[in-house]
């Protein structure tokens, strides 16, 4: 029993050959909502690298004329100006950057390490479990906003603090899944068939157990998405996360749902950027578990 | 069983001294303090009032009295709300908070359990389609998006319900939109855990040989599929129940519930020590005992994981 | 199947909530106020409270010797009348005859004695006993150079006068005891119940109101005190107090009907409130300003008063007010906001030129002292998180952008973490800051500006001015105190260790049934004076 959580961070992504990738990306190809899916998200991270091109007004430009304007092509205010008099089109192609980031980055940053931990842990059991599993119940109950504060305090501001505050409370949730998935799996007969032909345990994991709760990791991934981007404006309420004049989904949205009767239009358009990206995500999430799927192979 | 839980029970007391130790340390490094505020006070009576509070000793020497002081079950005063003791906030709020929560928790789970079984049996089906755009929408929508929302419609302009408050604690109407908001994505969430582990179950071998042994659709659903595939719902509510009944800051704050979901937020705003250390204890209590829970219910749902 | 499960489980949910529930009858509005108070109180012990929600619930439980009445000005209360000794050291104030407490005990002079002790002894923890240093022997007491509370420059002469001796002479006495801090509290309630005191069916008061009920973060309720003095002339029967933090949800109860009185009024909100509610918004102005501090012990603001100058003329400070606070404040040209009886605000000398020759004026000045575009100033400007700073950080960083092509950057952080950092004075430049009067004399926004004041995070340090602030706290003269103040304001504005933006206004939501709802300058209100209109 050698596994250390290193060996298994190497191999959490599984790697079976070539052909594995190539059958899989076929049946991923040929999967039309999640290509559908995939195009959505590129066309919004296009939109997003392009945004200082597409949009008439420059994000942080204030129009004092038009403070909390209603949506009008005619002046290039497409999706109507913020309560500073700032262009919401620009805005939430802007804030589509850093949300986005934080989206797909923290979240892969809470799989790797869930993915590993859970199974780890779930894998082997006795001991070892009860003690990982201590571990990830004091990391729950400690104040994640004092664990913020002192990130602030500590490194000052830096974008690379949102995935480290994020990831270190996100991987929780993942790794108490994942064990559980494990320990189901672990009496299962193959992986007991497995064993007994020798497979060291590091195989074992890699090849049999991570392949095998795919599923129920995928589906958890599309919910810690839109989470995490949620999350992040908290973090800017903290100091911590995007400085005005940048913004984020998240910022927009906590904005716009003061303003939902009067300003209806700083609300929906943030948020329905944000669903057309999750349900994109969901849909290539789905494509992909398929994909990878061992029992379909 | 018992043997495994009395266990467990033991090993908590470790785990939670490693939780107060942390945190005390961690609350304490923060910069700011109680009595700090925009009115700047002469630096004689910010010594005095230290002295009061006792923060006026050495770090590690409040460390102690305090440690002494929560074995003896103390928890101390507030510092922001002066008249009442953290045992008596702590005690006074989560009854509220519990009884919203364990209700969204249960609708969660029938709700969610249920549709989501629906959705996997019929996927890629419009029933499928349908349960999971709502399952979507219900995870995009954040609660502080939903609550005023529901306030608005429900409270403003129809005014079947009021916007806020709490009443005497024992009127249904009170209850109504905040139960709602925090059932609505915990519903979705269950739901969308539900559909993904059910087709997977559904795929796999043993329920095979049960629909081969001519078993009904309904019961190979219920006896077999649905407890496998509830593992990953349990693996998640269990931490997600600590914190939904320990209240919704979001959801205490826009209907002014009296629970003790904001002193989560507000005690550390506030750096009332004190608070931050009772519901920091009390959370962490009820993360260990769910956590607890889930491990047993394992074995309840997949006999083969129970614990010798 | 699955079906019938679900809505069973729906059934067992509401049944979960019904089982504590009962539905409430409708009950009877009649003469009962429902006000919203902001955050939950920190406490009802007027000595030790911090914040206004607890203050405003203090002015209805308790009353003190006098009162600030809707114009600002002292009024008796308690005391039905004062003299001064001609040395200005000595007050001796009459108290009413018959005055009881909320359970009938009589009040005397004795209880003042010794509610004011128990403000400055430090063995309370009283963070306001500052105060008190007014009164003789106050200042080495509450920091415990001398020990004996008794010393204390007050006593009871007999059971109906109360006398105050003085440090030095102080002009603006009586306005400084119109303050929450100054109600006096109940010696047999606190020796029985301890700390205790303040729960409903402990607390006994001598104000017009008296406790009945507080659920913390729900609601504070509080009856007719019977026993209050002006008990005939006090219309309401209860006055329901909601801890609110969210203003928008705020505003919606007062839409729904469930709250008469708001605590604020969110600025987003104001041109539809203006449009669809007319006539209920009420704003008044409040004494407090907000205001840009220069760190002064750092660069570039250091020793660099044409930078300060021209910055502080770039400021719109009229588009602030009507585009982004929206709610009456009034562009702020002076230390002192206007509005104290009998005082002259010292105003910056551009205060009435046109935006277009100030923007020239700062342009000039700008490049004296040392900057232009090709070496333009990179600034940060610290705020705290909040909503409204940060709509009006946003609008100065682009007023000086656009004018002077200042690179601003924008850093927001937690209260607690900036006033830290503003108080140490290394990493700040430009910072937002507040001020709001604790009474109504520019001598509390005087202090603040001394060398060693603890609110002083700009570093500003003026013997001069020091010297005057001083001098003029031991004035006895009002005519050469006030001019001394304003000598001494009219050096902050050639100084300029600050800019300021707005004074602040008192915004409320009032329903037009609601009558005798005042509020002074200082924010107060005295739910006494309301009636509620048949509606």
């Amino acid at each position: 029993m050698s596994v250390t959580p290193l060996d298994a961070a190497g191999v959490a992504m599984p790697a079976q050959g070539t052909s594995l990738w190539t059958s899989a990306r076929r049946r991923l190809m040929r999967n039309r909502a999640a290509m559908g899916g995939l195009i959505v998200l590129i066309i919004i991270a296009a939109l997003a690298i392009l945004a200082p091109y597409i949009s008439a007004h420059a994000m942080d430009d204030i129009s004092w004329e038009d403070i909390g304007a209603p949506p009008d092509w005619a002046n290039g205010y497409y999706f109507g100006t913020d309560s500073n008099g700032r262009d919401l089109f620009a805005r939430t192609l802007y804030g589509a950057r850093v949300s986005l980031m934080v989206g797909v980055l923290a979240s892969i940053v809470s799989l790797v390490i869930g993915v590993t931990y859970g199974a780890v842990a779930g894998y082997l059991g006795g001991a070892v479990d009860n003690v990982m599993m201590r571990i990830v119940d004091i990391l729950y109950s400690l104040p994640f906003m004092f664990f913020v504060i002192l990130l602030t305090v500590f490194f000052g501001r830096n974008i690379f603090l949102i995935f480290v505050a994020i990831g270190a409370v996100e991987w929780l949730d993942m790794a108490r899944i994942v064990r559980g998935q494990t320990m189901a799996l672990k009496h299962r007969e193959f992986i007991e068939a497995a064993h007994a032909f020798g497979a060291s345990s590091p195989a074992i994991v890699r090849r049999h157990i991570i392949p095998n709760i795919l599923g129920p990791v995928m589906v958890f991934v599309t919910l810690t998405v839109p989470k995490v981007i949620l999350l992040e404006s908290f973090l800017s309420f903290l100091g911590l996360g995007v400085q005005e004049p940048m913004t984020s989904w998240g910022v927009l949205i906590s904005d716009g749902a003061r303003d939902m009767e009067t300003a209806p239009w700083s609300l929906l358009f943030p948020a329905t950027f944000l669903a057309v990206t999750l349900f994109s995500l969901n849909f290539l999430g789905d494509g992909l578990r398929d994909a990878l799927d061992p029992k379909d192979r | 069983m018992f043997s495994f839980v009395a266990k467990r029970l033991l090993g908590a007391v470790p785990t939670l001294f490693v939780i107060i130790t942390i945190a005390f340390f961690m609350i304490r490094l923060a910069p700011g303090g109680p009595f700090d505020s925009e009115r700047a006070v002469p630096a004689e009576i910010q010594e005095n009032l230290n002295r009061v509070y006792h923060l006026d000793q050495p770090l590690v020497g409040q460390y102690w009295l305090y440690l002494k002081s929560v074995l003896e079950g103390n928890f101390g005063p507030s510092f922001s709300y002066k008249d009442y003791s953290v045992t008596e906030l702590i005690w006074a709020g989560f009854p509220v908070s519990m009884e919203l929560g364990l209700t969204a928790v249960f609708l969660a789970v029938i709700i969610g359990g249920a549709l989501g079984s629906l959705a996997a049996l019929k996927q890629n089906r419009t029933a499928d389609y349908t349960i999971m755009t709502a399952a979507m929408t219900g995870i995009t929508i954040p609660n502080f998006v939903m609550a005023p929302l529901l306030t608005l419609v429900l409270g403003v302009y129809l005014r079947v319900l009021p916007v806020g408050g709490w009443g005497d604690g024992h009127e249904l109407k009170y209850k109504i939109l905040p139960v709602v908001a925090l059932a609505l994505p915990q519903i979705a969430y269950v739901s969308r855990l539900t559909r993904g582990s059910m087709i997977e179950v559904l795929r796999s071998n043993f329920i095979r040989t049960a629909r081969a042994k001519g078993l009904s659709e309904w019961l190979t659903v219920t006896r077999h599929a649905a407890r496998a595939a509830f593992l990953p719902v349990v693996s998640y509510l269990g931490p997600a129940c600590a914190g939904i009944i320990t209240g919704s800051v979001v959801i205490e704050q826009i209907f002014s519930i009296p629970g003790i979901g904001r002193y989560f937020i507000q005690g550390a705003l506030n750096r009332d020590y004190t608070l931050v250390m009772g519901v920091v204890i009390f959370y962490g209590v009820l993360i260990i005992l769910f956590n607890l829970l889930v491990d047993v219910l394992y074995g309840v749902l997949d006999p083969k994981l129970a614990h010798r | 199947m699955l079906r019938t499960r679900a809505a069973f489980g729906l059934s067992m949910a509401f049944a979960l909530l019904t089982m504590t529930s009962t539905l409430a009858l409708a009950q009877d509005a009649g003469q009962v106020l429902r006000i919203g108070n902001g955050s939950e109180p920190q406490t009802l012990d007027p000595q030790i409270s911090e914040n206004t929600q607890d203050s405003h619930i203090e002015r209805d439980l308790y009353e003190g010797l006098v009162v600030i009445d809707k114009d600002g000005k002292v009024a008796p209360a308690q005391a039905e009348s004062w003299s001064v000794s001609p040395d200005g050291l000595v007050y001796s104030f009459k108290l009413r005859p018959g005055l009881k407490w909320s359970d009938g005990t009589p009040l005397t002079a004795e209880d003042f004695v010794y509610s004011w002790r128990r403000a400055v002894d430090p063995a309370t923890g009283s963070k306001y006993s500052f105060l008190y240093y007014p009164i003789k022997n106050a200042e080495d007491i509450a920091t415990a150079v001398n020990k004996d509370v008794k010393s204390l420059g007050v006593r009871a002469i007999d059971p109906q006068t109360f006398e105050v001796t003085l440090k030095s002479p102080t002009g603006y006495f009586t306005r400084l005891i119109g303050h929450a801090r100054f109600l006096p509290v109940n010696k047999a309630a606190i020796a029985k119940y301890g700390n205790q005191f303040t729960r409903p069916g402990n607390l006994v008061t001598n104000g017009a109101f008296m406790l009945k009920d507080w659920t913390p973060q729900s609601r504070i309720v509080a009856v007719k005190n019977p026993n209050y003095w002006d008990a005939a002339n006090v219309k309401l029967s209860e006055v329901d107090y909601y801890p609110i933090e969210n203003q928008n949800e705020e505003l919606k109860r007062y839409r729904a009907g469930e709250l008469d009185v708001t605590n604020e009024v969110p600025s987003d909100q104001v041109d539809f409130i203006r449009k669809d509610l007319p006539g209920e918004l009420k704003i008044v102005p409040y004494l407090g300003s907000y205001y840009m501090g220069f760190n002064l012990s750092q660069p570039p603001f250091k020793d660099n008063l044409k930078l300060r100058q021209a910055l502080s003329l770039v400021i719109d400070r009229e588009a602030i007010v009507a585009k982004i606070t929206k709610t009456g404040e009034q562009p702020a040209y002076s230390w002192v906001p206007p509005g104290i009886a009998g005082y002259q605000s010292q105003f910056l000398d551009w205060k009435t030129m046109p935006m277009p020759e100030r923007i020239a004026k700062a342009k000039e000045l700008y490049k004296e002292a040392g900057y232009g575009p090709d070496k333009p100033l990179n600034l940060e400007i610290m705020y705290n998180t909040s909503e409204n700073h940060k709509k009006i950080m946003i609008a100065i960083a682009s007023m000086m952008k656009q004018a002077l092509g200042v690179n601003v950057t924008l850093v927001n952080q937690e209260f607690k973490v900036f006033l830290e950092t503003r108080k140490e004075k290394k990493a700040t430049q430009l910072f937002r800051a507040g001020w709001i009067a604790d009474y109504a004399d520019p001598n509390t926004f005087a202090e603040l500006l001394q060398s060693d004041a603890g609110l002083n995070d700009m570093g500003y340090n003026n013997p001069e001015y020091d010297k005057l602030v001083k001098t003029a706290a031991v004035t006895v003269d009002p005519e050469k105190r006030i001019q001394m103040l304003q000598d001494a304001e009219k050096l902050v504005i050639r100084d300029l260790p600050m800019m300021p933006i707005y004074d602040y206004v008192n915004k409320r939501m009032i329903k037009a049934y609601v009558q005798g709802f005042d509020l002074n300058i200082l924010g107060y209100f005295y739910s006494k004076n309301v009636t509620i209109a048949k509606h």
